[in-house]
């Protein structure tokens, strides 16, 4: 396949993902301001929405950190590269310039939601729409990866797709994570109060895996058990050990197919090796914080290293 | 003006059942099939963008749901005249090319081929494979009566409309299945099939394997992109970017994911200009540096060869007809429009005189822009069209104004006649192929007499009547 496809199709599945999780990120966002606050009281939902969204830096500095003017720069903004219709621009501008790697149903999940969130009425969304809005985000997600799923040839391409997939997720898993310990609660705030657990179980919330918890754990939420369902635990679809894992088996299969082993491949065995062999009291113990730091920086590089070992450059 | 469903308000026999359908159904569901197509053709992304008019860069190109219908016994005629007419203009190419037989025995100036900016000193004495330089001829047909067809231009270098042609068709089946299962209308669904077994047919002399076959595209801004993908796609071979090739040690190679794959047959759509920076327009980054040099030396075969553009020059076509008797010794079966050449003093004179009444084009011009309908100008603008023509003649040819053929058309006062004309695609290769069909355009402003999509023109399927 044309390395330029590769590239393509491993950033179209990308900015898909990026728009769903900034979806997500808001979903929490508007859970957690319907609680009283939390800690000192000033740190706002939002400020910690917008710096979760890895683009608090294009943010203007002087706007207040309010739900309207946040969400509207993570869903609306045209400036703000990974606002929710940026990511569908490009998302679908890599689908055209490769209509003939993807089918049909994938090109029209695209193109439908592009043209919805073009229409000049989707632009005022009253406050109370944001939910509604936020659901309508994932469901143009599920639909894209379900029609990817069942209509597209199981060849390379496939693989692209999926580490594109997955290696966004976890960077968005990791990060929603480091916000929720790092921005939200002070070093010096008990971890356990009510307040707190609510927050936590809105963690949970953002990553649509509140019922899915109950299934695994049946039991109360606790930091712990939250770190670990969305870090460690390989039977959860956003954690990081079950991104790594998806990673690693793509790119294995991407080896079989070409008969080519590279960097890559090591790399990516590492990081999961490290998830599969880590205990959550040990990360607590070392720091929560440190630890997804390090897999984010991780993460970057294996992208990266996709990017060289497949011939294309990065982005 | 011949209207071709209707003769005398009789129905022309083609238009028979179709009328009948018509009739029978109402025009608020042929209304909502209409609104259908639409929908479907925005689905699926079959767009045209115009250059420099602003605003969408996808807008949809209008597609008129009435087809037009040739009888088997029209379409014969048409089949041997397009086919006649391509055979003769890869013959004038490899010629003028090689030794000039045809200027030599002064049928054609000398000027006009070596002076042209067409012709392309940088293939002189190259055999292409097959000696084929012009393989995708799409052939401009109008037509003015009941037997009279003319040919209004040539199209050597890589013509687009063809996959209109074949969405078009699928869109109809959709909307009209009881239609296509009562009459006898020859498919078209065949041509990438056949525009594969031209491409394969054309390996290049070096190539000692199933040749690996791609289309160049300038990228997905370019306004035919829809139509480079969609053959691509048709054909299942890659379609690739100027910068996913590269030439090594006199071959051409793709970068892959497995690493550089060799290429073999390349149907580019990007113009002769921009394919090599060290060989044409250094400023180009759409194309392959180097890969002239591999085109000598027989590594790879390009589709259109460089250089094919001088045979569809408009200056050029008015030599057509003695083509065919020089090279085929046959008669042209299809006519050329007659046409003044602004070069000759004495056709000048006469053009000058006669603004009014013809249609003056720039020659090299295509795409509908810069032309002048003598009718439907102002006398301003004849002036200043004249002095365009005086400051350099040579760069203008008129013809009268034909009355073309109409069609009935959908537009907002419900359905009324718009003039139409039609755009086969022939491919040359190893044998001479046409599909049963192709692009109708229709001028959809009452009156008008321009059918670029360009220039606010549609579509109509168009259907050819087995026997």
């Amino acid at each position: 396949m044309l390395s330029r496809t590769a590239d393509n199709l491993f950033w179209l599945s990308r900015y898909v993902e990026r728009a769903e999780n900034m979806a997500r990120l808001m979903e929490m966002g508007y859970r957690m301001a319907l609680m009283p606050a939390a800690g000192d009281g000033n740190r706002s939902e939002w400020e910690s929405v917008l710096s979760a969204s890895g683009c608090a830096s294009g943010y203007d500095p002087d706007a207040p950190l309010r739900q309207e003017e946040v969400a509207n720069f993570l869903i609306f903004n045209r400036d703000n590269q990974s606002s929710i219709i940026n990511c569908f621009e490009y998302a679908r501008a890599n689908a055209r310039a490769m209509r003939t790697a993807i089918t049909a149903d994938m090109w029209e999940a695209l193109n439908n939601a592009l043209m919805e969130l073009r229409r000049p009425s989707m632009h005022n969304l009253a406050k109370n729409e944001l939910p509604e809005f936020i659901d309508w985000v994932k469901k143009q997600g599920a639909l894209f990866r379900g029609a990817t799923d069942s209509t597209i040839l199981r060849n390379d391409g496939y693989d692209f797709i999926r580490l594109g997939t997955f290696i966004e997720r976890a960077d968005n898993t990791a990060r929603l994570l480091d916000v929720k310990y790092y921005v939200l609660l002070p070093e010096t705030s008990m971890v356990g109060d009510g307040v707190d657990n609510y927050q936590w179980t809105t963690v949970l919330r953002a990553a649509s895996s509140l019922r899915a918890f109950h299934w695994v754990y049946r039991d109360d939420y606790s930091p712990h058990r939250i770190a670990h369902f969305l870090i460690l635990n390989p039977f959860s679809p956003r954690s990081l050990a079950h991104c790594a894992e998806q990673i690693t088996q793509h790119l294995e299969r991407l080896a079989r197919h070409y008969g080519q082993r590279h960097s890559v491949h090591h790399l990516a065995v590492e990081t999961y090796s490290l998830l599969t062999q880590s205990e959550m009291d040990e990360i607590f113990s070392t720091g929560l914080h440190e630890f997804l730091s390090d897999f984010q920086v991780r993460n970057r590089a294996l992208s990266h290293a996709i990017a060289n070992d497949y011939h294309f450059g990065g982005q | 003006m011949f209207n071709e469903m209707r003769v005398n308000d009789q129905v022309r026999e083609p238009y028979r059942a179709l009328v009948d359908w018509m009739e029978a159904n109402g025009p608020e569901v042929l209304e909502q099939k209409r609104l259908e197509a639409e929908t479907l053709f925005r689905k699926i992304g079959i767009t045209f963008a115009v250059y420099g008019e602003g605003g969408d860069p996808e807008r949809l190109i209008p597609f008129d749901l009435i087809p037009r219908i040739f009888t088997a016994m029209e379409w014969r005629k048409l089949d041997r005249g397009v086919k006649q007419r391509a055979r003769a203009l890869n013959a004038f190419l490899y010629d003028v090319y090689h030794n000039g037989e045809i200027i030599k025995a002064g049928i054609v100036p000398a000027d006009l081929v070596f002076r042209n900016d067409a012709f392309e000193p940088a293939v002189i004495g190259i055999d292409p494979p097959r000696n084929v330089y012009s393989h995708i001829v799409g052939v401009d047909i109008v037509r003015t009566g009941p037997d009279d067809f003319y040919v209004l231009e040539d199209n050597c270098r890589t013509p687009s409309g063809v996959s209109y042609m074949l969405e078009n068709r699928e869109i109809m089946m959709r909307m009209f299945p009881d239609l296509f299962r009562n009459l006898r209308i020859e498919p078209v669904e065949s041509y990438p099939d056949m525009l594969l077994k031209t491409l394969k047919s054309i390996a290049p002399r070096k190539c000692d394997r199933e040749p690996n076959i791609v289309v160049l595209t300038p990228g997905a801004m370019n306004s035919a992109y829809y139509e480079h993908s969609f053959l691509a796609d048709q054909m299942g071979v890659e379609l690739v970017e100027g910068q996913d090739l590269f030439v090594h040690e006199d071959r051409v190679y793709m970068r892959t994911t497995r690493g550089p794959a060799r290429v073999d047959v390349i149907y580019r759509r990007i113009d002769d200009a921009y394919i090599d920076p060290l060989c044409f327009r250094s400023d180009s980054v759409l194309g392959i540096p180097g890969l002239m040099n591999v085109y000598r030396s027989g590594g790879v075969a390009i589709c259109s060869a460089p250089g094919a553009g001088v045979a569809d020059d408009k200056a050029v076509y008015t030599y057509v007809p003695d083509m065919i008797r020089f090279y085929l010794g046959q008669e042209p079966i299809l006519k050329n429009v007659p046409t003044w050449k602004c070069s000759k003093p004495d056709d000048l004179q006469y053009v000058l005189e006669h603004l009014d009444e013809l249609v003056v084009k720039e020659v090299h011009g295509s795409g509908g822009y810069g032309m002048l309908v003598g009718p439907a100008s102002t006398k301003a603008e004849q002036a200043a069209y004249a002095k365009r023509i005086q400051a350099d003649p040579g760069d203008f040819i008129a013809q009268p104004t034909l009355s073309l053929s109409a069609c009935p058309t959908f537009v907002e006062s419900g359905i009324a006649p718009r003039h139409v004309d039609f755009r086969p695609f022939c491919l040359v290769g190893d044998d001479v192929r046409l599909t049963p069909g192709g692009l109708t355009r229709v001028a959809l402003c009452e009156g008008s007499l321009v059918v670029n999509s360009s220039q606010g023109g549609g579509v109509k399927d168009t259907w050819i009547m087995s026997d």
